[in-house]
């Protein structure tokens, strides 16, 4: 119980750095914002690749968790990398 | 011992990966380094991976996932069209919500006696299972598949998810009382209660999302955006994972902030947005004066080319019909022609926040041209025409001049204060707001119906004769 609360103080220090950083982007870039969230949400992949695959829906659990997450992952720097060259040129 | 090391190690790994993560962000706040920064974020990513899969379970299961993952993300980003990246963002942001569901299931199946740990089970299941319905549907109704407003439908919603609200509540007094040695409460009842919580939490996301307008969308993806990474976040504390706690809560700030930034946009409270959407507005709207005068392409030429300084103003019509390369090359036109082209880019024009600045970056139109409303504003008198490109909520003068209109208040691009307005649509339709725009009865306005790529196309057109 104690290494929750532990988790609960690293949560919230990191929510207000979050609100800092992001209200210094400027509204030019909120869309590679967004989508460059969507591939840092993806971080659910770290937790699902240590999931237990037991039994056969534990299996499915695992491998949809890891799938997903890698979609965002991929998906989600791969589209915020083009958006973000077409900032680049002038 | 060695087990120990392992642990400290990722433990150390996933300090770095935040590190990169954090920076990553930082460097976003700027357009030069900003694709750098995208590139240190992934960079933080890859190392949180590398550092996790060292005591790797079952390589098979997640090599095959993760190439599945990987190919179907690519595929996204390849060939998704920078009109469509609303769509995509509201996908992705189900796919997260989802991953964090499934984790969270697979996590719960693992509880052998009752522990108040299962509450963070019950919390990200419940964010995560929402976030994929709602994303689903918000999905829908920006590709337009799923239109229209159906009062029963909404009023069911409403009280589907008081039902819920009253269900989750009952759930964790169920595992509190079952944590403190209650004895009428044991494992297989909270089993069961979990399996209906999968089955309503998804249900909640469907019933969130579908009674909100198509005109509130920026706001419930950018929300959605947010419960993505406060689902990770959850996930994290409930894996005892630093990695995922930390790049939730960033990921949960940001969607918050943009939702704020939206929601003031529109001068509108959340609870307003969510709860009970425009009220329509009935007879007011036929009482505006005037007549709406109509303007050919030649005459609308005319008219351009005379012009000393001109406002492009975008909406979403703009990126339906993909007019962002005509657009920038009649701007283009125009400079040569000796005129001053600045754009006038609303936050809340198009279908998420930044969407009408991805589109001009696109036609490389340079970001210092763009304008913000609180820029232009002040010195619109001075701007000979003002070209609004299917924009029309946020060009609507209602929201200064008319105290009963459901607008009022928003800020807006002031265009009806430029010395000539002209307004290029497909048809005398009201915007997604469904309120009646009296901007195109006044006496400086001018009409150029149409699709907007063809009308644009044609003043180039004119322009090279």
């Amino acid at each position: 119980m104690e290494i929750v609360l532990l988790l609960f103080f690293i949560l919230i220090l990191a929510i207000f750095l979050g609100l800092e950083l992001i209200s210094k982007i400027p509204s030019t870039l909120h869309t590679p914002l967004m989508s460059g969230a969507n591939a840092i949400s993806g971080i659910t992949l770290v937790g699902a690749l240590s999931l237990d695959t037991g039994s056969n829906l534990q299996m499915i659990l695992a491998f949809s968790a890891i799938t997903f997450a890698s979609i965002n992952v991929f998906g989600g720097y791969l589209v915020t990398n083009r958006m973000l060259r077409m900032f680049k040129k002038k | 011992m060695m087990e120990l090391d392992l642990n400290i190690l990722q433990q150390l790994g996933y300090i770095f990966s935040a590190i990169l993560f954090i920076y990553g962000l930082k460097m976003l706040s700027n357009e030069s380094t900003a694709a750098r920064g995208n590139v240190v974020s992934s960079i933080g990513m890859l190392f949180a991976v590398l550092v996790t899969v060292i005591e790797i379970v079952n390589p098979v299961l997640v090599l095959s996932a993760v190439l599945l993952g990987a190919l179907i993300g690519s595929a996204f980003a390849l060939k998704v069209k920078m009109t469509s990246i609303p769509e995509m963002v509201a996908l992705f942001n189900g796919f997260g919500g989802l991953s964090s569901f499934f984790l969270a299931w697979s996590e719960f199946n693992n509880f052998s006696v009752i522990s108040l740990i299962m509450i963070l089970s019950f919390m990200t299941v419940l964010i995560g299972g929402i976030t994929f319905s709602g994303s689903v549907i918000a999905f829908f109704k920006l590709s337009e598949i799923l239109k229209g407003d159906n009062n029963f439908l909404n009023k069911a919603s409403r009280w589907f998810l008081i039902f819920s609200i009253l269900f989750v509540i009952i759930a964790v007094i169920q595992v509190i009382a079952g944590g403190l040695g209650y004895e009428l409460i044991d494992l297989a009842l909270i089993q069961k209660t979990f399996i209906a919580l999968l089955i309503i939490s998804l249900l909640a996301g469907l019933a969130f999302v579908l009674p909100i307008g198509g005109g509130d969308m920026p706001v419930v993806i950018s929300l959605l955006n947010s419960f993505s990474g406060i689902a990770a976040a959850s996930a994290g504390i409930l894996l005892t994972n630093t990695a995922l706690i930390v790049a939730g809560c960033l990921v949960g700030a940001s969607g918050l902030v943009l939702t704020v930034i939206m929601a003031k946009s529109m001068n509108r409270t959340l609870y307003n947005i969510f709860f009970v959407g425009y009220e329509s507005s009935g007879s007011s709207a036929a009482e505006i004066d005037g007549e709406i005068k109509p303007i050919s392409a030649e005459d609308a030429y005319l008219v351009v080319e005379a012009a000393r300084s001109i406002l492009i103003v975008p909406g979403y019509g703009m990126a339906v019909a993909q007019a962002q390369h005509v657009v920038k090359e009649l701007g283009d036109l125009l400079e040569e022609n000796g005129c001053e082209v600045s754009y006038g880019i609303h936050p809340v024009a198009g279908r998420m926040p930044g969407h009408m600045n991805v589109l001009l970056a696109e036609a490389n139109v340079s970001y210092d041209n763009l304008l913000e409303p609180k820029d232009i504003n002040p010195t619109m008198e001075t701007v000979d025409i003002a070209i609004v490109i299917g924009a029309n909520d946020v060009v609507n003068p209602s929201a200064t001049e008319e105290p009963g209109s459901p607008i009022y208040g928003m800020p807006i691009l002031e265009v009806h204060r430029a010395k000539t307005v002209m307004v290029l649509k497909r048809s005398m339709a009201s915007g997604f707001a469904g309120v009646q725009n009296p901007l195109f009865f006044k006496e400086n306005s001018r009409m150029l119906f149409g699709d907007a790529k063809e009308s644009i196309s044609k003043l180039v057109a004119e322009f090279k004769d």
